[in-house]
């Protein structure tokens, strides 16, 4: 099995290869997309072989530094999130194959090489290749987003790209010495010899600050979240899902595997806590501002800080279970989290492909230029309704199996005795209703104003229907979440090493094929009973109601409370009778942005007599990013004054700091190392 | 699944489906009698719905296959949740699935079918009463979920015939933060049924309805559909009600036809107690301000949250 992901691998490394010759033969870009779909339903199959059959040894890499050899492993945790990564890769992969056929060079190389980086991350067996593989992934994908602001030279997208490698820059600061930390100074990183020497004490205290700061701010987990909104969006669409579905996912299995597998035994209550607090955090301001944008694809990016949020609260609240030794708990919280990973993969993916269908359509990503489009596109608004309906955790689909596990999992909390535990759990409740609850309301805005009501420009009526790949890849994507949605027992059954692993638990109590439970005394979900429930209701009520009222519908002009109807030069009606993305949000920006997104709104009547119109402004932002930007520009200018002593310094200073380094640094070595 | 169980389980419905308009009626009569008036009987709404089957539906021309599946799927969601929430008797043949966390996302699919229904067209009104129920929903959620926890914290369980069964034995017995709950719920039934204050059921001014807002566009079978639907949620609500805080007299699981006829009546009875106190409630209550409803929902959250911490300070580390 292990050998089958090293072959993968190269694979992926002699697709980049190849698409680095597409500049002189452009038909190999199409075949770079090729391999890289089939490299990544292999990614699929083996995630899947792995779970149902187990994992091989490790495999020492023939390549690396003596002192850390590299090496490969699949086991139940990894797997899983192969299975997750294959699946978002295969239909990126199919979309690219479609859309991307003259793509330049630049970007045929860097795309096999984010998938490469993130394989390599789930399939390594030490920390090294780990962190190997998790810059190899940083890095290659700000080499799709620097090419893409090469070909737009937008101010955008450079702006984009820079923040996205400070980020990354940061994240790697924070994750490398973190690993070092946790080999200690024998200098095992193998996961082996990591699991057998945990971290205690304020070293653990440590690794966790660092972490999650690391692996966090690729996830998009507040506070680092600010630069996923402005550089999702930025890619072509298949790019923006692999970076929304799978590499927030890759972050979130390196914090599993570090904090919870590795780190994660013997440790007190509180371990969990800042992820579960985080979780909280992300959730609710992801879905808020899911409730808010303006642009699709902003919209999705948002709506994957709430998900990522919520993943990761079933972590921590995982965690902080199995810390008071309740461990069937422990293992529902962590089933949670894996499905919901599972589930918002499929269903983020879609709906990043169906945004990018809607602008290669209709040519823009503003919802309010677009709108009516259920006319022109009827398939893709229908894939588009299952994903958003998926992503608004209605029942049955596979969104609302994970949400109703973490429910579940929050709402038998209370068992852990320590009065904070049980208020954290009980506030965390709220916060996860309230974030749901909002990302059905952002969700139904990103649905209703791209595809219902009236076309708000005349371009979106040009629209066409996606091109056949596309649509199946729609498809295909509608029937896995549905799959995934209607089988959740099924699901976690497979996911049970992963979930061992996690939680230290081995499994649910319950979870047969067609039913999740969250124990024997808690209660059931059965979705396939909802599903034929559903069915059996609207279908016997449409069968009722044929024979009842036969009267087929009469058409007729949109009443719209008793407005006229607009003049000859409106031929959509007039655009003030319809609700603005602005507009349709005012609510919840009334009601909850006022503190946390420091939205305003603002009237300007004119004065008396004054024949101008009074003018509204409305707007909000999020304080998060500038807050943590504008310390760091200002201490960067301080530091930079003060280093401008060194220009004054002669050539016996500069010596003696020479020297005194040097000293330092065989003290150091001295004091390290006395052998 | 007994034959017990599944006879119940379509009794049950059969008595949703066919008393929840003439609850509504009831309501509307009882408000009218108390502010002095005559009123329709009880049997109108029933009479308005057969009425609107027989007319013929008129669609604007820019509505989409969205307005004519829409009113099936949601009132579709409404009767499956209708469903599991047990009336008369326990035990029916769906208990096992009757979960509170499932109700209330049944109650949001069938929430978000009516907030898309309202989309379809493209009008101001339907926009703005879309928006509108949809963030007064996000506040209600946190709400009703608070509750839940007090349920299952006290029984153990998130399934309402567990927690019937656990409570009408008087397991928990009288308890300040049941209190609470009832409160955030009584509160969270409210926004969810668009009863005053936070929305006017029989307004007539645009600029002030939410419910109303989204159905402008409508007529017909669809209108009869939705008004079902409304009609339904409302019943819902107070069956749940009654399940979860009043299960003294519901007939127990396989009992005979005499213990259906005790539960039928104590169903009954219950029904119209809180059909009464509603009607009293909104003859004695003002709609407040739009942008008060989130004062008010969450002053239901806080009391929700406060009957959380009573119970785990009262149960200490059970």
């Amino acid at each position: 099995m292990t050998a089958a992901l090293a072959i993968l691998l190269c694979a992926l490394l002699l697709l980049a290869l190849a698409g680095g010759g597409a500049a002189r033969w452009s038909a190999l870009a199409r075949g770079v997309h090729g391999g890289c779909l089939a490299v990544s339903v292999g990614l699929m199959a083996l995630g899947g072989a792995v779970l149902a059959g187990g994992g091989g040894a490790p495999l020492l890499l023939p390549v690396g530094p003596p002192w850390a050899p590299l090496s490969l492993a699949v086991d139940g945790l990894s797997a899983w999130f192969l299975l997750l990564l294959g699946a978002v890769g295969a239909a990126a992969g199919l979309f690219a194959w479609t859309h991307e056929a003259t793509a330049p060079p630049r970007r045929l190389i860097a795309y096999p090489l984010f998938l490469f980086g993130m394989a390599l991350t789930l399939g390594a067996a030490d920390g090294f290749t780990l962190i190997l593989g998790f810059e190899a992934m940083s890095l290659a994908s700000w080499g799709l987003l620097v090419a893409r602001a090469l070909e737009s030279r937008g101010e955008d997208e450079r702006l984009a790209a820079r923040l996205y490698l400070g980020f990354a820059i940061f994240g790697a600061a924070c994750l490398i010495p973190a690993i070092a930390l946790m080999g200690g100074l024998a200098g095992d990183l193998s996961f082996a010899g990591l699991r057998a020497a945990p971290v205690q004490g304020g070293v653990a205290a440590l690794v966790m600050a660092l972490v999650l700061l690391g692996a966090g701010s690729r996830a998009g987990l507040v506070p680092l979240h600010g630069w996923l909104p402005i550089a999702h969006p930025v890619a072509p669409a298949g790019v923006s899902a692999l970076m929304s579905c799978a590499m927030t996912k890759v972050a979130l299995y390196v914090v599993a595997r570090l904090l919870l597998d590795l780190g994660g035994p013997a440790q007190p209550p509180g371990w969990g806590a800042p992820l579960l607090v985080l979780g909280a955090a992300s959730a609710l301001l992801g879905a808020l501002r899911a409730t808010q944008e303006v642009d699709s694809k902003v919209l999705l990016a948002c709506s994957t800080i709430e998900h990522v949020g919520l993943v990761a609260m079933g972590l921590g609240l995982s965690a902080i279970l199995r810390a008071a030794d309740l461990g069937p708990l422990a293992s529902v919280a962590a089933g949670a989290a894996l499905l919901h990973a599972l589930g918002h993969a499929l269903f983020k993916t879609l709906l990043f492909l169906a945004a990018g269908e809607v602008e290669h359509g209709a040519g823009s990503r503003r919802l309010d230029a677009l709108g009516g489009l259920i006319h022109a596109m009827p398939l893709v608004a229908l894939c588009t309704l299952f994903g958003a309906a998926a992503a608004a955790a209605l029942p049955p689909l596979v969104g609302f199996a994970g949400e109703w596990l973490l429910l579940q999992a929050l709402l038998s909390a209370w068992r852990v005795g320590a009065l904070w535990v049980q208020v954290l759990v009980a506030v965390a409740t709220a916060v996860a209703a309230l974030s749901t609850a909002l990302g059905a309301a952002a969700m139904l805005r990103f649905w209703g104003l791209i595809f219902l009501g009236r076309a708000r420009t005349p371009r979106t009526l040009g629209a066409q229907e996606a091109a056949p790949p596309a649509r199946a890849a729609l498809v295909a994507l509608v029937v896995l979440s549905v799959g995934a949605g209607m089988l959740p027992g099924s699901l976690l059954a497979l996911a049970a090493p992963a979930v061992a692993q996690i939680s230290g638990h081995a499994g649910l109590v319950v979870a047969g094929p067609l039913v999740v439970s969250a124990s024997t005394v808690a209660s059931d979900y059965w979705p396939l009973g909802v599903l034929g429930l559903l069915a059996l209701f609207a279908g016997g009520l449409a069968a009722v109601l044929r024979r009842w009222s036969p009267h087929p519908a009469a058409r007729g002009p949109v009443w719209d409370g008793g407005f006229i109807a607009p003049p000859a030069h409106l031929p959509f009606g007039d655009p003030a009778t319809q609700a603005s993305a602005a507009g349709f949000a005012q609510p919840l920006r009334r009601l909850l942005g006022g503190r946390l997104l420091m939205a305003r709104e603002v009237v300007h009547l004119a004065a008396p007599g004054d024949p101008a119109p009074a003018r509204l402004e409305a707007g909000f932002h999020d304080p998060v990013l500038p807050a943590l930007l504008r310390p760091l520009s200002a201490g960067r200018e301080r530091l930079a004054g003060a280093a401008e002593w060194l220009r004054d310094l002669g050539i016996r200073q500069f010596l003696g700091i020479a020297f005194g380094t040097l000293l330092l640094l065989l003290v150091l070595l001295a004091l390290v190392d006395p052998a | 699944m007994t034959p017990g169980g599944i006879v119940t389980q379509l009794v049950h419905l059969a008595l949703m489906l066919a008393l929840a308009p003439l609850l509504v009626g009831l309501v509307r009569w009882l408000k009218a009698r108390l502010m002095g008036r005559r009123g329709a009987t009880p049997l109108q709404p029933w009479r308005d719905l057969l009425k609107l089957l027989r007319k013929q539906p008129l669609l604007a021309e820019s509505a989409s296959a969205v307005s004519i599946a829409a009113p099936y799927l949601a009132l579709g969601a409404t009767a499956a949740a209708v469903a599991l929430v047990p009336g008369f008797a326990r035990g029916m043949a769906l208990a096992p699935m009757a979960d509170l966390i499932l109700v209330a996302g049944l109650l949001a699919l069938s929430r978000f079918a009516l907030a898309l229904a309202a989309m379809d067209v493209g009008t101001a009104f339907g926009d703005l009463g879309a928006a509108r129920q949809m963030s007064f929903a996000a506040l209600a959620e946190p709400a009703f979920i608070l509750s839940v926890l007090c349920f299952a914290i006290l029984a153990g369980s998130t399934n309402i015939d567990a927690i019937g069964a656990v409570f009408a034995e008087g397991g928990p017995g009288l308890r300040v933060s049941l209190l609470l709950a009832l409160l955030a719920l009584l509160a969270v039934a409210l926004a969810e049924n668009g009863r005053l204050p936070v929305d006017s059921p029989s307004t007539q001014l645009e600029l002030t309805m939410v419910h109303e807002a989204m159905l402008l566009e409508t007529s017909g079978r669809y209108l009869a559909l939705w008004e079902m639907q409304a009609a339904l949620r409302l019943m819902l609500w107070l069956s749940l009600l009654a399940a979860l805080f009043l299960p003294f007299g519901t007939a127990p699981a396989f009992s005979g036809v005499f213990g259906w006829a005790a539960g039928l009546l104590a169903w009954a009875v219950k029904l119209a107690g809180l059909a009464v106190a509603l009607a009293v409630f909104e003859s004695a209550t003002a709609r407040m301000r739009l942008f008060r409803v989130p004062e008010f929902l969450g002053a239901a959250l806080l009391l929700a949250l406060l009957g959380a911490v009573f119970l785990f300070l009262s149960t200490g580390s059970a």
